[in-house]
Parts: C-alpha cells; sequence; structure tokens
C-alpha cells in the first residue's frame, strides 16, 4: 500500500461501493396475484456493498419486489440473480441458506415466543446460535438485551422493529432487504434505526432498503429506484434523486416551483 | 353419598381416562398448529395404532389364551406399544403427504381440507373394516394385570385396586407428555414447530423448511395417538369403528385446553377424562348421561373463554 492511498482521502464517488459487482440482479422480472399484475417486468440491481433504496406509493409493488427476491413468490417471468447464480426455482427456506436475511413488512415478530427465541429463529439455519451474533445484535440494539426474557408480542412497536432486523442479523445476510423499518415509527426512533442500518452497511451487509420515508432513505443511500404501479420509472445514485424536482415533489413533500 | 366415598377412585378412572384423551388431543391440537387443520382423520390414525398394537400382541402371544410373565410381559407390552406407534406415525404421515400436502402446494382454502379429511377419515376406517373384519377383535393380554396399591375409600364392591395396568396406562402417558413438552420448548424442532404455528411464511425467512415441519408434527401426532390406541385396546373394544368415540372427545378436549397449544390439550384431556369419571359418580344413572355433560362443559367453558382454557390466539386469521 503507498503512502499517498494513506493519506489522501479518496473522494466517495471513487470508492464507492456501486462500482462493485453486483449482488443481486433482477431482469424483466415480471409478478403476479392470480390475474392481477403487480411488478411489469422490473430490473434492478444491488452491488456488493450498497444500500440502494426502492422507493414508491402505496401499492406500487416494493414489499412484491423483496418477496420475489427472497422466494416467497416466485416471478411469472424474469429472473432474479444472487451472486451471479439464478434463484429461480429455489424455496424459500433454502435461499436464506444462501445468505439473503429478510425483515419483513409489518416485522412479523413471533409474538409467543421471546426476544431471545426470537433472535435465535433468526439463527435457524446455522447448527447452533453464535454468541458473537448475539453479542453483536445486543451491541446494536441494547433495548433487546434488556429485554431478552420479554415475550415478541409485549413489545413496543419500535422494539419490534429492532428485533426484526437482529432477527435477520443473526442469520449473517450478505444482502439484507429491510421492509419500511421506519413504519409507524415516532421520528426519535426512525433516526435511531436509520443510523444503525448504516452501521450494519459499513461492517459489510449489503441493504435493499424499501421506504415510505423517501427523503431519509435518500440520505443513507447510495442509490435509489423509484417504482410506480410495477414499474421502475426512474433510477440513479440517491443523490441525484434527491435533488430531482419530480421526487422532491411526488414523494418529498414539495410543491412543484 | 356415592361420589364422596368413591372420590380418590373416581378420580383415579378419570385421570386413566383422562391421559388417554390427551394423547390424543394431542395430535389434533398440533396439527391444528401448523396446518389450522382439524384433522378429523386422526381417530383413524389412533385405531390404526390400535389394530398394529394388538396384532402384534397376537404374533407374540397367539390367542391361547396364555398370559405371558416376567420378561416375556414385559417385553411383548413394550413391543405392541412400540408396533402401535409406529403404525399410527406411518398412516398420519401418508395422511399428510397424500391428502393434505397436494392441498397446501395449490394453496386450497380451508373449507377443501376439511372435507378432505372426513373423506380420509371414511375411507380410513372403513379400509380396515374391510382388510379386517367387521368384528370386534380378540385382544390377548400381555401381562397379568395384578394390584399394585389400594385407593382410599370403599364402595359395595369393596375398595378400588390400582392395578398394573392402571400404572403402565398413567405412567406411559405422563413419560410421553413430558417427552414431547421439553421436545416442543427445547429442540430446534420444536422451535420449528412453535415457528410455524406462529407464522409460517416467517418462519420460512428464517430458513425453517415448513413442509418438513409439518410432516414432522404429523409423525408426532401419530407416535403418541399410536401409543394411547394400544393402551385403549388393553381395556376397551377393539374394531374398525374404535376411533369415532375418543377421537371425537380428544378433538372436544384439544378445544377445551385452547386449539393450537400443546400443553392445553393435555390438560384438556385430563380434565375431560376426570369430568366424566365424576359425572358418572354423581349422576344417577351417570353412564348414560356422561357425553352430555362433556359437551355442556364444553359449551360453558367455551362461552367463559372462547379460546379455551389455554388458548391465546384471538381473532387469528383462518
Ligand atoms: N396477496 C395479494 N393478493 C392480491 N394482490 C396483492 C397481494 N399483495 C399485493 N397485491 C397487490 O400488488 C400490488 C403491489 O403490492 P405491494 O404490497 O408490493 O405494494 P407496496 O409497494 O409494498 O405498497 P405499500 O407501500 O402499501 O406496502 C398492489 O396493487 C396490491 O394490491
Ligand atoms: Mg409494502
Amino acid at each position: 500500500m503507498s503512502d499517498q492511498a494513506s493519506t489522501i482521502p479518496a473522494p466517495r464517488t471513487e470508492a464507492s461501493p456501486s462500482d462493485n459487482a453486483a449482488l443481486l440482479e433482477l431482469s424483466s422480472v415480471e409478478v403476479a396475484y392470480g390475474g392481477i399484475v403487480a411488478l411489469k417486468g422490473i430490473d434492478l440491481e444491488v452491488r456488493q456493498g450498497e444500500i440502494v433504496a426502492l422507493l414508491g406509493a402505496n401499492g406500487a409493488g416494493k414489499t412484491t419486489t423483496l418477496r420475489t427476491v427472497s422466494g416467497l413468490l416466485k416471478p411469472r417471468s424474469g429472473e432474479v440473480r444472487y451472486a451471479g447464480e439464478a434463484l429461480t426455482g429455489i424455496p424459500a427456506h433454502k435461499i436464506v441458506q444462501l445468505g439473503i436475511g429478510h425483515s419483513p413488512e409489518g416485522r412479523r415478530i413471533f409474538s409467543r415466543m421471546t426476544v431471545l427465541e426470537n433472535l435465535q429463529m433468526g439463527a435457524y439455519r446455522f447448527k447452533s446460535v453464535s454468541q458473537k451474533d448475539l453479542d453483536q445484535v445486543f451491541e446494536l440494539f441494547p433495548r433487546l438485551q434488556e429485554r431478552r426474557t420479554q415475550l415478541g408480542g409485549n413489545l413496543s412497536g419500535g422494539e419490534q422493529q429492532m428485533l426484526a432486523i437482529g432477527r435477520a442479523m443473526m442469520g449473517q445476510p450478505a444482502l439484507l432487504l429491510l421492509d419500511e423499518p421506519s413504519m409507524g415509527l415516532a421520528p426519535l426512533i426512525v433516526a435511531q434505526i436509520f443510523e444503525i442500518i448504516e452501521r450494519i452497511n459499513a461492517l459489510g451487509t449489503t441493504i435493499l432498503l424499501v421506504e415510505q420515508n423517501a427523503a431519509q432513505a435518500l440520505k443513507l443511500a447510495h442509490r435509489g429506484y423509484v417504482l410506480e404501479t410495477g414499474e421502475v420509472v426512474m433510477s440513479a445514485p440517491a443523490g441525484e434523486l434527491l435533488n430531482d424536482p419530480r421526487i422532491r415533489e411526488a414523494y418529498l413533500g414539495e410543491t412543484a416551483e | 353419598m356415592y361420589f364422596t366415598q368413591h372420590f380418590w377412585e373416581l378420580l383415579f378412572q378419570g385421570i386413566r381416562l383422562g391421559s388417554l384423551y390427551a394423547l390424543i388431543a394431542i395430535g389434533y391440537t398440533m396439527v391444528y398448529g401448523v396446518l389450522q387443520l382439524i384433522n378429523f382423520a386422526h381417530s383413524e390414525v389412533f385405531m390404526s395404532g390400535a389394530l398394529g398394537g394388538v396384532f402384534m400382541l397376537t404374533a407374540l402371544a397367539g390367542t391361547n389364551g396364555n398370559i405371558p410373565s416376567g420378561f416375556s410381559a414385559f417385553e411383548y407390552t413394550a413391543l405392541a406399544l412400540i408396533a402401535g406407534a409406529v403404525v399410527s406415525a406411518a398412516v398420519a404421515f401418508s395422511l399428510e403427504r397424500v391428502a393434505y400436502r397436494p392441498l397446501r402446494k395449490r394453496h386450497a382454502p380451508k373449507l377443501v381440507y376439511l372435507i378432505t379429511a372426513i373423506g380420509a377419515s371414511i375411507f380410513l376406517y372403513n379400509l380396515a373394516g374391510k382388510l379386517f373384519g367387521r368384528n370386534n377383535l380378540q385382544v390377548p393380554e400381555s401381562f397379568h394385570s395384578g394390584p399394585v396399591f389400594v385407593l382410599p375409600g370403599s364402595g359395595p364392591s369393596g375398595p378400588r385396586t390400582v392395578k398394573t395396568l392402571d400404572v403402565l396406562i398413567i405412567a406411559t402417558a405422563f413419560v410421553m407428555m413430558i417427552v414431547l413438552d421439553l421436545v416442543i420448548n427445547r429442540t430446534k424442532l420444536g422451535s420449528g414447530i412453535r415457528a410455524v404455528a406462529q407464522d409460517a411464511e416467517t418462519a420460512q425467512l428464517m430458513g425453517v423448511d415448513v413442509g418438513k415441519v409439518i410432516s414432522r408434527t404429523f409423525i408426532i401426532g401419530g407416535l403418541l395417538a399410536g401409543v394411547g390406541g394400544v393402551l385403549y385396546a388393553m381395556f376397551h373394544a377393539v374394531s374398525y369403528t374404535m376411533g369415532f368415540i375418543p377421537g371425537i372427545k380428544a378433538f372436544t378436549a384439544a378445544v377445551l385446553g385452547g386449539i393450537g397449544n400443546v400443553r392445553g390439550a393435555m390438560l384438556g384431556g385430563l380434565l375431560l377424562g376426570i369430568v366424566e369419571s365424576f359425572s358418572q359418580g354423581i349422576i344417577p344413572n351417570g353412564l348414560e348421561w356422561v357425553d352430555v355433560v362433556s359437551f355442556v362443559v364444553l359449551v360453558v367453558v367455551l362461552l367463559i373463554r372462547p379460546t379455551g382454557i389455554l388458548g391465546e390466539r384471538t381473532g387469528r386469521a383462518a
């Protein structure tokens, strides 16, 4: 390593994980619920080390996209590739084994299990629960350690969200799918959770983040996609999207000038 | 008064009957947990186990009326119980594979499951009737059921002695329930079962193979029902329709305890057994009223606690 490299900080654009190889690729993915087409052939890419924000109004198809990646839904056509391998036909419980963690919409905590049991469920894919991972989750979310013997169903919304993320982390995902982690939470908790998402990413986990909270998601993300009724209508580096007047109007609650 | 005089005897009899109800009820409740299905064919799973045990005993001890003693008695009894458990587990496993899994793959509505369950029940008991005849089967005794101890209180027929068979039934049932409770709460298979029961889709996101968990749940329910069937066969008539009444009772017990809750099924089974036994002691001509009383108890409990005694699941979507 040269002296220069360590003394002169590289500008963000050059060191950006957006230049890395793709970890997740969706090409022309079409998903339908019975007759209702929810995804009309979308292309999307998440590169190694990135945080990618997936934005869009209610019903745009964000959750459908994540559920398709984790195998809960099967695409009608198109292909999902992860680490260069097609996920076609692989059942959800085996996709987890490949290193894709999913913190689902609505948190979906096992309400009659304790916090600790929920975290152990997150490590179900391993022979035994790693104490190191558990310590890491408790370090990220000290609140969960305090509540570890409490039933999941008795946690506050914010705590449940922390548990949902912590549980997904227990599976040591290389790619973490987060579906609206800020939903229904107070601004202070949202800020906390977003900060932790950034830390998780800094620790080496690639993140695909679904959010309605566009401003905050874009501040965190490297790149973003905008979905509208099952189609990608925009994709750009996060900074560009933040400054795009159409985005500012539609998702950041500003009126056009 | 008859009831007070015979309190211990009635209580004991209730526990004996109730522990069998509990063994069967666990299968109903666990399958309901993972599939939200009332497996009406579970009564036939129980019946198959009883038949399996009886055939094993007949093969070992013959029908010449000689009662084995010493190690043979122990060996034959154990082999009969194992045969019953294996046969029931095999029937339960196949039932899931053949009847329910295809429905799950096609996301069939719950009503279709229910009709399938009833159909499977009718199919299985008629098949058994066809294969093994419609008369009661002779059950060889695998051991001499001698007195173990005498219960307090005495009646016209003298004090009730607790016999080896009684001890066998209650001890076996309780050991199986304790082991099951440990499996559910302490093992990985148990956490998989609980996760699927609470939220099958999220369980998949954790890496749980839901199909495998459902299959194993049927096997566990079968093992318990099979052992229950063999024990039941040791003091009841055995025939192709023998599953019906105990099946309905065990289902009642599962609902009483809170359907989906394993400890609830155990509690509900014991409670129902005791209620039935007591009502025989309290009501003149009690035997004729037993079924009326148990269902009155069920209705009253459900009026007070719609989710059953230990049921906590309220308003869960079907
Ligand atoms: N189970 C389902 N059956 C039928 N249609 C569905 C189902 N789930 C979603 N849809 C439809 O698919 C479309 C996309 O839904 P999806 O949940 O992916 O949207 P979303 O972007 O996550 O919305 P939200 O922000 O409200 O969570 C919607 O039109 C929705 O009505
Ligand atoms: Mg959604």
